[in-house]
């Protein structure tokens, strides 16, 4: 394959693998990890040179392949001259900050962990600058946020590391969101996320209604990633990191993202005044008071991040106002900004690394330990202060300028050149400090270390960045004038505006203020000391770190507090909810159509009986809720709602439900009673009288609610499926009881989901029974100890004689179940009663003594027997469950109609018994926990 | 193959009667079939999504009885994509249970699950209405004990509080369906989007009623606002690999939305088409801020991971709650997303517990793990997905649902409501993962008894996190072919008009 189609994103991608690489190398030797990762820049390097040749010969490259075009993601790289000055930065720099951190590094501190964060990092920034695909850039983007959080918390072990690159990540990442957001409204202004196509589209999206958002989400991305106020106050915390990773991270690449997106989007979306209020005004704002605060810090690197906050503010202000010539001068100090920048963290990590701190009251006078790289830093210093000859005074002097253009009329663009000089002002003091505090100023206080040079290739790295600064200062045509033109073009899109490098361009306004700037800052560093007594007594407290704090204890706060109020872990509060919310949405649905509640069905009239078995109904389930406290009782009568409710499929002609609903009735009911034995008897007042009429009223309106429900269907005439069955039963299903046939052969499917049911529930019982200890008590709440006398003799005697005949009916109802009422369901139930009354009768312990074979058997059997049913008539070619019946005239019995669906009828009745008496057995099994199997009269 | 669609659901069936058949033989036989038969159930799984990429949906009549009047399967894509999910995430979670013998901790452990499966895979064939209410019967019962599996209080408690909670949502179910079936006359569902696409305006009230007690009862499967209280305890007390099978129940809730009222109240429903939209984007997006904060409240990573469960249940609420076909394409490829993920954190949280000792999930500094790296590494992978920020699938699957939200009138809302609970996540998450991989002591304390300094079964746990969390790049690198499936597989779901044919004419079956 040919590289030169695949090198941008093999450049991007190669970090990653480098990173990879350098993790697993460490293992084996500690420096390796450190030429790895060296050797992976240049490669990455080397593999881009080419396209770089290609991009300052006035291309743009695009290497674009589909990915996910569902959400218009393309894996798409572009590479022109923004994207270029930001590649080289990132490289170069970063190979400059490899072989720093390589002698920066102590020998605790692990290098494959160093260096694959680093090497991930420089790939995700790598990404972002390279992307074609806006939601790709994204991607690298968030991956940049995430890599620094491993940076700045590399190392773990200090509570401000790892405050610190969470700050960094909630602020850098939250605002990755909003500029997601924003990217999204972009694509859907443009109909692509491709650049190419986006660049070209800035008209239309100016016009746009949806701009203002636009540009508004994706200034919170830049400002939060650029350290824009009120969103700087991140970077100072996030210099608890390893002085390279501030070096790389903070002065030359990720800060430096935003304001890439700025240059990239500049075409885009600047121009329009809604841009230069907003861009403009924070970036100024940013200025002065990052220039300001940088001042009063006492740490070295403290005063280096808020320095770098104002220098992005002065960029981002740049952009801000909105004219090329002021993006050209955005460019040029983009490029100074981290020589000298980078080069003075990097001489900032020396001095911690040789003195043992960072606190400039007790740095001085190093002039004469470190005599080289004093020289160095004052010289990065004066850079970063503007002095002429370097290149910081060039884009100082082009900003300068700019500032004068853009002052215009109004008192606003007045005040414009006037703050730009106050922060020059600010911007010598500090700068000045930086050198004076550090290097003069006497002799140093109770240094942890004695302080020396560092070792030559930890300073080689800054002896090239400053060399850099006097080489574009002294020549900066015959040095940063291509990269400049190129990046130019690249942002700018069209036709650079004309512009002159030149170190002199005669007495004017922007040299007037730099000399102002420089007696004025020499001037404030003259009164320093009672200005950071005021600031000491005033100011430090009041930082934005503290609202930040307060704010997250307030979201946690607010957090918990709503969870806590809503998750209340109450079964009660639960119900409530779920109860009332079904109150709210049927009566909403009926709410929500003009339609009448009733339909015109005529009711049938109202007859005494089903008058009085009505209210015997309505009276017992009202009796069951006022009398729940007396357990036993209140399942009595639950008893006697179930029979009513038998009772009423009586009158409504369906003998099978009314023979089930009997059946099931009594056997929960003595379940229950088995289970009652471990409870308490009488269920404790715990419930607030609110709570009681809140939930009182609850379920009077639901039950009004189910009511209005069921007369809303019963008014209304609905042809359903009935019909057919009926009429299909004897000639479809070969039975004449349509009950039973719909149960073992219309939806005989239901059916063994039903009994794969039932069989759960008595597994699941066992289960849970095996790995609980119930204590059944010795005594009733009253203090009396449970009688332990025989049961009644006669009930003995006459259940053990029903026994056989109770099976017989199971038996002969089960047999009749397909044409008469009956059936499996029903049989096994009868068949489990029989038992029941045997516990009863005989007690538990007797019973459970008796059945010997294990019903895990059983259950099995019934759910094999039905599904193997069903899958005969699957080998014979038909679907699952397929039934078949014939005739047959058995001698002496007579005709008889044989339906496949018995066999399947067996496999319920064999279900059914089954959990039934498994449950019985595992209930009566831990009866006998406690109590002794009475002696029963008659017993050999 | 005509009996194709029957196979998922007799598979664990026939595999749990087998394992009861079993029983006496001992763990170790149980163990050995219930992998195996759960093994296949994944291949036949991925043999049937394959074939249901060609387009066909496949009608099974049940007892031979033709639609409407006996139970109808219905396989489709949207089927093949769930039984596909749930089978891998069930090979993973029983790996899991094997290696680290939790399945030894109660009785009926395979047996179970394999019912539990059994339950799943129906409730996805099936085309019929009460039939979905006895999966969904076999499928709560077979969760009920498993939650409860390993036995303690406080599971007990939660136990209890699910089941209960569940059994109130049985009964508004049954009192939807008898609703439903009063009103149309019918209960398989090609069947009710029929009668509703010709419904008289009188019963419009009648039906929207059912309609929305029917969203209920799948909401509160699902775990939709206000319907979730029973989810964090649950699925925070339970045994992990139970919390991570029960990652695909909350999305058998949204799927049955999905199903049955994307169906029924389909485009050709008049009045009625997608009445139920407003309620579910709604209170997905209350649900998601809820739950976004509860993740920040969480004291315990448990249940940390809970809250988590319940903020991707929500965006696919939402994305369903879209309506659109950009929207279920969405929620399907986050639907996948998600559910392998949340399954893939209940182990990992649970292999992190079990280095902690006595310092068990709570977020208090406790001693260096043992493979503190590897564990921290996989948890901000996991974490990274779950908050959905790249370069993990969980990032494309947000920023698939945004733009199709960006079509719906409530754009703002939506947006507004996943950006901010996403920064919620990232500053929960980041504390969590600081608290537990970097926030170390040096020596414990005097009150500690000897914490572990090996991880029972280590490697072979991780085999069963690393093959569920294997999803989450997968879904990234083959994000084409991927979101190509989910964009067919939701434009086979919503052409209603086709399933319909389907259901009545099994002979016609394409789309």
């Amino acid at each position: 394959m040919d590289v030169s189609t695949i090198n941008l994103p093999l450049a991007v991608l190669l970090p990653f693998v480098g990173a990879a690489v350098v993790a697993w190398a460490a293992h084996f030797h500690r420096v390796a990890a450190a030429w790895l990762a060296g050797i992976t820049t240049l490669l990455a390097l080397g593999v881009l040179y080419p396209a770089l040749i290609a991009v300052f010969a006035g291309e743009t490259l695009i290497q674009s392949w589909v990915w996910m075009p569902a959400i218009g993601l393309d894996f798409a790289f572009r590479l022109d001259g923004l994207g270029a000055l930001f590649a080289l930065m990132i490289l170069v720099i970063g190979l400059l900050v490899i072989l720093y951190a390589r002698y920066y590094l102590s020998a605790k501190d692990s290098m494959g962990r160093f260096f694959a964060y680093m090497l991930t990092f420089m790939g995700s920034m790598l990404g972002v600058v390279l992307s074609e695909n806006l939601l790709q850039l994204m991607v690298f983007w968030e991956l940049t946020s995430l890599s620094s959080f491993m940076l700045i918390s590399y190392w773990q072990h200090r509570e401000d590391a790892r405050q610190g690159a969470r700050m960094a990540l909630a602020i850098t990442g939250g605002g990755g969101l909003a500029l997601l957001a924003g990217i999204l409204l972009l694509g859907q202004m443009v109909g692509s996320y491709n650049l190419s196509d986006v660049l070209l589209a800035g008209e239309q999206i100016r016009a746009h209604a949806l701009y203002l958002p636009t540009l508004v989400l994706i200034a919170i991305g830049v400002f939060t990633k650029s350290a824009q106020f009120p969103f700087h106050f991140w970077l100072p915390n996030a210099m608890s990191a390893p002085t390279p990773v501030s070096a790389y991270l903070h002065s030359a690449t990720m800060v430096k993202a935003g304001i890439f997106l700025l240059a990239r989007f500049f075409p885009v979306l600047a121009g329009t005044p809604e841009w230069s209020w907003l861009i403009g005004t924070v970036g100024m704002i940013t200025l002065l008071v990052g220039a300001f605060v940088a001042l009063f810090q006492h740490d070295l690197k403290g005063l280096l991040a808020y320095s770098t906050i104002s220098h992005l503010g002065l960029i981002t202000l740049l952009f801000g106002l909105g004219t090329e010539l002021a993006a050209v001068a955005a460019l040029f100090h983009i490029i100074n900004h981290a020589t000298f920048k980078a080069s003075l963290f990097m001489v900032a990590g020396i001095i911690d690394h040789e003195t043992g701190t960072r606190d400039m009251r007790r740095i001085n006078g190093l002039l004469k330990y470190m005599p080289h790289t004093a020289v160095l830093a004052m010289i990065a210093a004066a850079a970063m202060a503007g002095v002429p000859l370097l290149n910081g005074f060039l884009s100082k002097e082009m900003f300068f300028d700019q500032a004068v253009v853009a002052s215009g009329e109004s008192l606003w663009g007045q005040a414009i050149p006037v703050m730009a000089t106050l922060a020059g002002v600010f911007s010598v003091a500090y700068s000045l400090r930086f050198i004076h505090d550090v290097f003069f100023n006497g002799e140093p206080v109770n240094l942890p270390k004695m302080p020396h040079e560092p070792p030559p290739f930890m300073r080689i790295p800054v002896d090239v960045l400053v060399v850099l600064c006097i080489a574009v200062g002294m020549l900066p045509m015959f040095t940063v004038a291509p990269l400049l033109a190129v990046a130019v073009q690249g942002t700018l899109q069209g036709v650079p505006p004309e512009y002159s490098l030149a170190i002199w361009h005669g007495f004017n306004e922007p040299l007037l203020m730099s000399f102002i700037a420089l007696v004025g800052g020499i001037a404030v560093y003259a009164v320093r000391k009672p200005l950071f007594a005021w600031y000491e007594s005033r100011v430090r407290g009041q930082q934005l770190r503290h609202l930040y704090d307060w704010k997250i204890d307030k979201l946690l706060q607010v957090a918990r507090g709503v969870t806590r109020g809503f998750d209340r872990g109450s079964l009660q509060d639960m119900l409530f909810w779920v109860l009332g919310f079904t109150l709210l949405m049927g009566t909403a649905g009926f709410l929500s159509s003009a339609a009448p509640l009733l339909g015109e069905r005529v009711l049938l009239p109202l007859d005494a009986v089903s008058l009085a078995v009505g209210a015997t109904l309505i009276l017992a389930s009202l009796l069951s809720v006022v009398l729940h406290r007396e357990r036993l009782i209140a399942l009595v009568v639950l008893g006697a709602v179930g029979l009513v409710v038998s009772l009423a499929f009586v009158k409504f002609s369906a003998p099978d439900l009314a023979l089930t609903q009997l059946s099931v009735e009594i056997v929960t009911i003595v379940l229950l009673m088995l289970a009652l034995y471990f409870l308490p008897q009488y269920t404790p007042r715990t419930s607030a009288v609110w709570r009681k009429w809140r939930d009182g009223i609850l379920a009077g309106l639901l039950g009004l609610g189910a009511a209005v429900l069921a007369l809303a269907v019963m008014t209304r005439e609905t042809a359903t499926l009935a019909d057919y069955f009926v009429t299909q039963s004897v000639p479809g299903g070969g039975g004449a009881n349509v009950v039973n046939v719909i149960l073992v052969d219309f939806r005989g499917f239901d059916t063994m989901g039903e009994i794969a049911v039932l069989a759960l529930a008595g597994l699941g019982i066992f289960a849970l029974l095996q790995q609980i200890k119930l204590y059944a008590p010795a005594e009733d709440s009253s203090g009396r100890a449970w009688a332990l006398e025989a049961n009644p003799f006669i009930l003995q005697t006459f259940s053990r004689v029903l026994f056989p005949l109770m099976l017989m009916v199971a038996v002969f109802v089960f047999l009749r179940g397909h044409n008469l009422p009956g059936g499996g369901f029903i049989a096994g139930l009868i068949a489990a009663l029989a038992i029941v009354l045997q516990n009863l009768a005989n007690g538990i312990g007797w019973t459970a003594q008796r059945i010997r074979s294990d019903m895990h058997s059983w259950l099995a059997a019934g759910l094999l027997v039905a599904a193997g049913t069903g899958m005969v008539a699957m080998a014979l070619g038909y679907p699952f469950l397929t039934s078949a019946h014939t005739h047959v005239h058995w001698p002496v019995v007579g005709d008889f109609e044989l339906a496949s669906a018995m066999f399947f009828d067996m496999g319920v009745f064999l279900v059914v018994v089954g959990a039934t008496v498994m449950i019985l057995v595992e209930l009566g099994k831990l009866n006998r926990l406690d109590a002794p199997t009475p002696v029963l009269q008659g017993e050999v | 193959m005509m009996h194709l669609p029957i196979l998922p659901i007799l598979l664990p069936l026939l595999a749990g009667i087998l394992l009861l058949l079993l029983r006496p033989l001992g763990l170790q036989v149980q163990r050995m079939v219930g992998f195996v038969a759960a093994f296949a159930l994944l291949m036949l799984a991925v043999w049937l999504f394959d074939a249901s990429l060609a387009g066909q949906r496949q009608v099974y009549a049940l007892g031979n009885w033709p639609a409407p009047f006996g139970i109808t399967l219905v396989f489709d894509q949207l089927a093949a994509l769930m039984l596909l999910v749930t089978a891998i995430l069930a090979v993973g979670a029983l790996w899991y249970a094997i290696v680290t013998e939790i399945d030894a901790q109660g009785s009926h452990f395979h047996v179970l699950f394999q019912m539990q499966l059994f339950g799943l895979n129906g409730a996805f064939l099936t085309g019929d209405a009460f039939n979905l209410f006895v999966f969904f019967e076999v499928l709560l019962l077979a969760s009920y004990s498993l939650l409860l599996h390993g036995g303690g209080k406080q599971r007990t408690v939660a136990g209890l509080h699910y089941v209960v909670v569940n059994l109130v949502g049985s009964t508004v179910f049954l009192f939807a369906l008898g609703a439903l079936y009063g009103a149309l006359g019918t209960l398989n569902i090609a069947d009710m989007a029929a009668k509703v696409a010709a419904l008289p305006a009188e019963r419009e009230g009648l039906v929207m009623a059912a309609g929305l007690l029917l969203l209920l009862v799948f909401g509160l499967k699902a775990a939709m606002f206000p319907l979730y209280l029973w989810l964090p305890a649950a699925y925070a007390r339970t045994s992990a690999p139970v919390a991570a099978l029960f990652a695909i129940m909350t999305k058998v809730g949204v799927y049955a939305i999905i199903r049955v009222h994307g169906t029924v109240f389909g485009v050709d429903a008049g009045n009625l088409a997608y009445f139920y939209a407003p309620w579910l984007l709604g209170l997905g997006l209350i649900t998601l801020v809820l739950a976004a904060l509860g993740v920040l409240a969480a004291f315990r990573l448990r249940f940390q991971v809970a809250y988590l469960v319940l903020a991707s249940v929500a965006m696919l609420l939402i994305a369903v709650g879209l309506h659109s076909e950009a929207g279920l394409a969405a929620a399907l490829y986050y639907l996948v997303h998600s559910t392998l993920l949340a399954g893939g954190l209940f182990l990992l949280a649970d292999v992190i517990v079990r280095g902690r000792g006595t310092y068990a999930d709570r977020f208090d500094p406790g001693m260096r793990l043992p493979h503190h790296a590897l564990l921290g590494g996989l948890f901000m992978l996991a974490a990274v997905a779950a908050l959905g920020l790249p370069p993990l699938s969980g990032f494309f699957g947000k920023l698939w649902i945004l733009q199709a939200a960006l079509e719906h009138p409530w754009r703002w809302a939506v947006l507004a409501t996943v950006l901010i609970s996403s920064a919620l996540l990232l500053i929960a998450l980041a504390r969590s993962g600081s608290v537990l991989f970097y926030k170390v002591k040096d020596r414990p304390d005097a009150a500690d008894p000897v914490l572990p300094t090996q991880i029972p079964a280590f490697g072979l746990s991780l085999t069963a996190v690393l093959w569920l969390l294997a999803a989450v790049p997968l879904l990234v690198v083959l994000a084409h072919p991927v979101a190509e499936i989910m964009q067919q597989v939701a434009a086979q779901t919503l052409d209603v008009v086709g399933y319909r044919a389907a259901v009545f004419d099994p002979a016609v079956g394409g789309k």
